[in-house]
């Protein structure tokens, strides 16, 4: 399994059957194909619909039907169709158990930085901003340095945050933390990662609770 | 009955330079394209437009954009629009950037009456700089006011001659909610349908909201 199936396959393990789940763009749209037997979850799309199914064969894309990276998708039985406004109250009003997104950085507390991309003019926010304030829980998935080798965990982001709020549980390639009151607390590591590598490879302070 | 079934000409006409105008569509689904065209075909300029986007480079609102003819561009997703960020870089179009939920709540406060409302939504980030803030049961809120327009172009699947509506799927979008916000509505469907024939319990935007459909394709 490659990285960014190991780390959707990890935070598949967080969800529960019955659970209304938001999935951002790249790694966190692939932990639909990781549930666990017997986890049926219902994806939300914020662009209007929960019960989002997977992708159509090209013979079978409709137009009128699309996920908020604007890909083809289908409706599963059960689904409903509805308009922004019903579907950021959704978000906002809590009635959507997890969002799982990816970011750009996270601080020492937890905070979240993914909607402007450094050296870019910012024009673009979706629903990032709503998801992370409004969803019961919210996981990050992403790789633990860029490209070229920074540390994504930071004690504080250099790019604008997208919410006050921090998160629940960072996954990446070498980790997982859960963030608590006093902060990020390092919980497991991922098959193959060292506790040194994890150290050497983040930028911010975290305890220290393996298991 | 007065008719509301009017060819896409007509309908635009009533759009005058320096209007703002609520466009629908999630990136180019749902999105009433052809009135779009016909806005391009007929000159109006120096507009304000508010949409979740400004189309695509040489699609939808883009065209209106890179003839300069928008003025300012209310909305939450510009990124899949390269065009947007070079005419806001050079000066030539003023950005206003919202989180989405932000967007579509204050559309919906300015056709529901509500002068604003407080979210939680970019409160401690930079699109919350300036704005009031509030604290609701220990967490910061946000002030945001609602917004209107001068017209809605929206598209829809299904039209009654009346102008009840229904929607198709993911096309549905801002369409149902910039319906009700704006002075003046138009819009886009697949099929017009006369009055009873549509379901009432499934009617999404009841007719009060609609004052012209036009027929895609046709000549209405």
């Amino acid at each position: 399994m490659d990285i960014k199936h190991r780390i959707a396959a990890r935070a598949a393990q967080e969800l529960r059957d019955g659970d209304v789940v938001n999935l951002g763009i790249g790694i966190p749209t692939l932990v639909a194909d990781h549930l666990p037997p017997g986890v049926d979850v219902y994806l939300h799309t914020e662009n209007g619909l929960l019960g989002v199914g997977p992708a159509p064969e090209e013979w079978a894309v409709d137009p009128d039907l699309v996920n908020a990276s604007k890909r083809p998708v289908t409706q599963t039985p059960g689904c409903s169709y509805f308009a922004s406004d019903q579907s950021f109250a959704m978000i906002r009003g809590g009635h959507v158990d997890v969002a799982i997104l990816g970011a750009l950085q996270v601080d020492a507390q937890g905070r979240v930085a993914n909607w402007s991309v450094p050296g870019e003019t910012v024009l673009g926010v979706g629903g990032a901003m709503d998801l992370l304030v409004g969803a019961r829980r919210v996981i990050v998935t992403m790789s633990h340095i860029t490209r070229d080798g920074q540390p994504k965990i930071v004690q504080n982001c250099s790019l604008p945050l997208t919410a006050d709020r921090p998160v629940d549980l960072v996954i990446t390639d070498l980790a997982v933390f859960r963030v608590m009151e006093t902060g990020l607390v390092l919980t497991e590591l991922m098959p193959g990662a060292t506790l040194e590598q994890v150290r050497r490879r983040t930028a911010a302070q975290f305890e220290v609770q393996l298991a | 009955m007065k008719e509301k079934v009017v060819s896409k000409p007509e309908a635009i006409a009533h759009i005058r330079d320096g209007m703002s105008i609520m466009v629908g569509g999630f990136g180019l689904v749902g999105a009433p394209l052809e009135l779009i065209d016909e806005l391009f075909r007929q000159g109006q300029r120096d507009l304000t437009v508010i949409s979740n986007n400004v189309g695509e480079p040489g699609k939808g609102l883009s065209r209106l954009l890179e003839a300069g003819r928008i003025r300012k561009a209310i909305g939450s997703y510009f990124t899949s629009n390269p065009v947007v960020g070079e005419h806001a870089l050079a000066g030539k179009l003023e950005v206003e950037l919202m989180p989405q939920g932000t967007f579509t709540e204050a559309i919906r406060a300015g056709g529901a009456g509500i002068g604003g409302f407080y979210t939680r939504a970019s409160a401690g980030t930079q699109l919350g700089v300036g704005k009031e803030t509030k604290v609701i049961g220990g967490q910061t809120y946000v002030l945001e006011y609602a917004l209107t327009a001068d017209v809605a172009l929206i598209r829809a699947h299904k039209a009654d001659r009346l102008g009840n509506l229904v929607y198709r799927k993911t096309a549905r979008n801002f369409n149902p909610v910039m319906a009700t916000a704006a002075k003046l509505v138009i819009a886009e469907v697949d099929e017009i349908v006369e009055v009873g024939e549509m379901d009432p319990e499934v009617i999404v935007t009841p007719h009060l909201y609609v004052d012209f459909i036009v027929q895609r394709g046709g000549v209405a």
